[in-house]
């Protein structure tokens, strides 16, 4: 107890949601219910039944320690209470019951750019962003050049920041918070914007973040990243604490969690489908060579593949999509990109595409899978969409000897499996050892 | 190393610790609202000083020329100056503060700092607007060789009354438009009424004796009332009960402003 920097018990949050009226909506539905039936109002005042109000637990008795230095990732389906428990914890919102302990100097980064005025230039946007997030001025103006090349905007620093492309303004974002130096850093999904590069970056400064021994609580729905960066995980679902412990463990329960683990996905109502008016996805399934979608498990040996059909809304676009693939522990194993000649410089005309992209056989290891697939341009890096772990799949192994196993009985290691070809050649007939023996 | 503890309700005594920890932040919101303020527009800065120019020139004509009302002997326009200049301050804090959560509803849902400090920085800034008018009260007096009497030096007693005024009654007004969206329609309603119930275009002694008193509930009339003994002197008498009851009712607001404020504040970032 006495080295945990963050202490929490039995913290529960409840919201009220009210079932005919939305909070602030108005007095005079007040005065209307007021008037209408006066004594019932003056009832429903004094008790809660009346009020047809749904009460909803987003956090339930979740207890856990956090100790100096430790990186913690959270995990958990959307809706879990990842970004309520984050939320708390930085004293956005109070908890309705339990207790938490904070030893030291809080900073947390729920949002990219909280903050910024898009009518002020990124110079003083660094200061607004840098005061908000609890640096003084003195401190700003002091890390001011290396946020600055940090954020490789040095060009546009007195431009207005609502000229920037959205990458800028990420990048400068980030580059502020990341100059922030609490005791404890508290971090919320904020991989999720921005391009490859970007992630990169992010993870990149998180981890010497972590070195220096800083606190670090990280919320994520990259898995790769989670495990990369963190030391110990703990798993929300519904509010409730499940599982605790190593990270990779702990990302192996989730991602194996039953209702993670399938292989196609389809959005069929394209307004709610991931992307923007360019492409939308419109459905990921893992087929077998004939075309039709995997149903349990792909053998070793054989290939597998990954359809991916999406809608172009609007003529002249380029890009590629492109495809993670990550397995039971969280570990990436590769990200393709779809590189067709036909297509990969060609803007596209409007209409929908399927691409499938072939995993050959003797190739991945066996266990389960899991896909993420994304859209960009490969120049810009523009996303268009990028779901994680949208599908999975099983690789499997019969006995029959003909994969990369041949004969070999023991467990083969490796995220991949792959039949390499060997090339064995007799040099000579004679043996070094041979002259050397004494006679 | 500082020890924090979260738990529901309790948040009191570190949150005075916090508005001093977070006093930079007062500046800094004050300084992004002016700064946005004046930079798209032509007119930008001289805007400050158009405005009470013209609403000086509408009520000097209505009430001066058309209405006849007496001036104590002093110029009209500078009469009216001298109440437009606090009135303005108190209705732009008013409007300005009022929304000024709603407003920063994105900093409020994902970052911690006192909220306090946003319906405050909202008053900063229209003081600062305060300041750039007074600078051409200077020049009305000196345009009508007017010179101020000694009672001038109090000026700062009454300017501080104006501005506790503002925060108080602005105090409750964001928090009430948090949870109440009506109010984004009733304040400027109250704020076009009051111009014309304080006195703002006239002087308070063309309010009969017998509702003195009753006049002065209106914490504005105290302060402007203030404002032009400081400024004109002579015929411009305070009238003590109607000044004391004024910084009576300003306290109270204040207080019950502040608790109220605190009461509901923990539940911003949940309804906002």
């Amino acid at each position: 107890m006495s080295d945990s920097v963050i202490s929490i018990a039995n913290l529960g949050k409840r919201y009220v949601i009210g079932h005919q009226r939305a909070a602030g909506d108005g007095i005079r539905h007040v005065v209307e219910d007021a008037m209408r039936a006066p004594v019932k109002w003056l009832r429903s005042r004094a008790s809660n039944k009346a009020r047809q109000r749904e009460e909803f637990w987003a956090l339930k008795d979740i207890s856990f320690e956090v100790k100096q230095g430790e990186v913690v990732g959270i995990i958990g389906r959307n809706g879990a209470g990842k970004s309520t428990l984050l939320k708390i914890l930085s004293r956005i919102t109070e908890p309705t019951i339990g207790r938490i302990e904070i030893e030291g100097r809080v900073a947390s980064l729920l949002e990219v750019g909280t903050g910024f005025h898009p009518e002020l230039t990124g110079r003083e946007n660094i200061f607004l962003n840098g005061a908000i997030l609890g640096m003084s001025r003195v401190e700003i103006k002091r890390k001011f050049d290396e946020i600055v090349s940090f954020s490789e905007i040095e060009k546009f620093l007195d431009t207005p920041v609502k000229r920037y492309s959205s990458g800028m303004y990420v990048r400068l974002a980030f580059a502020v918070a990341a100059h922030l130096e609490p005791e404890i850093l508290i971090v919320d999904e904020v991989l999720a914007v921005g391009d490859i590069q970007f992630q990169k970056k992010c993870l990149g400064k998180m981890e010497s973040v972590a070195r220096t021994g800083r606190t670090v609580i990280f919320v994520s729905h990259n898995i790769g990243a989670i495990t990369q960066l963190c030391s110990r995980a703990i798993l929300l679902d519904k509010g409730s604490l499940v599982d605790s412990g190593d990270a990779a463990k702990v990302a192996n329960r989730y991602l194996n969690d039953a209702t993670n683990r399938q292989t196609a996905m389809s959005w069929p109502d394209q307004s709610q489908a991931p992307g923007n008016e360019s492409v939308r996805l419109k459905s990921v399934r893992v087929v077998v060579d004939d075309g039709t979608t995997l149903l349990d498990g792909v053998d070793v040996r054989d290939p597998v593949g990954v359809e991916i059909e999406y809608t172009v809304g609007k003529s002249g676009v380029v890009f590629a999509p492109s495809l993670h693939l990550h397995n039971g522990e969280g570990i990436q194993i590769f990200l393709s990109i779809d590189l067709e000649e036909d297509w990969v410089r060609t803007p596209r005309q409007c209409g929908t595409y399927t691409s499938v992209a072939w995993i050959p056989g003797n190739f991945l290891n066996i266990g389960t899978h899991y896909v993420s697939v994304a859209c960009s341009r490969l120049d810009t890096h523009e996303l268009h969409f990028f779901e994680q772990q949208v599908v999975a799949f099983n690789v499997v192994e019969t006995d029959a000897g003909d994969s990369a196993r041949g004969d070999f009985s023991g467990s083969l290691p490796g995220t991949i499996r792959p039949m390499l070809e060997w090339r064995t050649n007799r040099m000579s007939s004679v043996s070094d050892l041979a002259v050397t023996a004494p006679v | 190393m500082d020890r924090l503890i979260i738990e529901a309700g309790r948040t009191e005594s570190v949150y005075w610790a916090d508005l001093w920890r977070y006093r930079e932040l007062f500046y800094f919101l004050a300084w992004r609202d002016i700064l946005v303020r004046y930079k798209q527009t032509v007119v930008g800065v001289a805007w400050s000083l158009i405005r009470p120019l013209l609403t000086m020139l509408v009520l000097a004509v209505v009430f001066g020329k058309f209405g006849k009302m007496p001036s104590g002997g002093v110029p009209y326009p500078l009469l009216v100056f001298c109440g437009i200049l606090p009135w303005q301050f108190f209705s732009t804090a008013l409007t300005e503060s009022g929304n000024s959560l709603v407003n920063n509803s994105n900093l409020i849902s994902k970052v911690y700092f006192p909220r306090l400090i946003v319906p405050a920085s909202s008053v900063i800034t229209s003081f600062v607007d305060f300041l750039i008018s007074a600078v051409f009260l200077v020049v009305l007096m000196m345009w009508y060789r007017f010179m101020p009497p000694a009672n001038i030096m109090f000026i700062p007693f009454f300017v501080l009354l104006a501005f506790a005024a503002s925060f108080a009654i602005s105090l409750w007004v964001a928090a009430l438009m948090v949870e109440y969206r009506d109010f984004r329609f009733i304040v400027p309603f109250v704020v076009q009424f009051g111009l014309y119930i304080s006195p703002v275009g006239f002087a308070s002694s063309v309010v009969p004796e017998k509702y003195r008193l009753l006049y002065s509930l209106n914490p504005m009339v105290g302060i402007i009332d203030g404002f032009r003994w400081c400024v004109l002197g002579g015929q411009y008498q305070i009238y003590w009960p109607g000044l004391a009851l004024s910084m009576a009712v300003t306290t109270v607001v204040a207080i019950t402003g502040i608790w109220y404020f605190r009461k509901t504040e923990r539940t911003f970032a949940d309804v906002i």
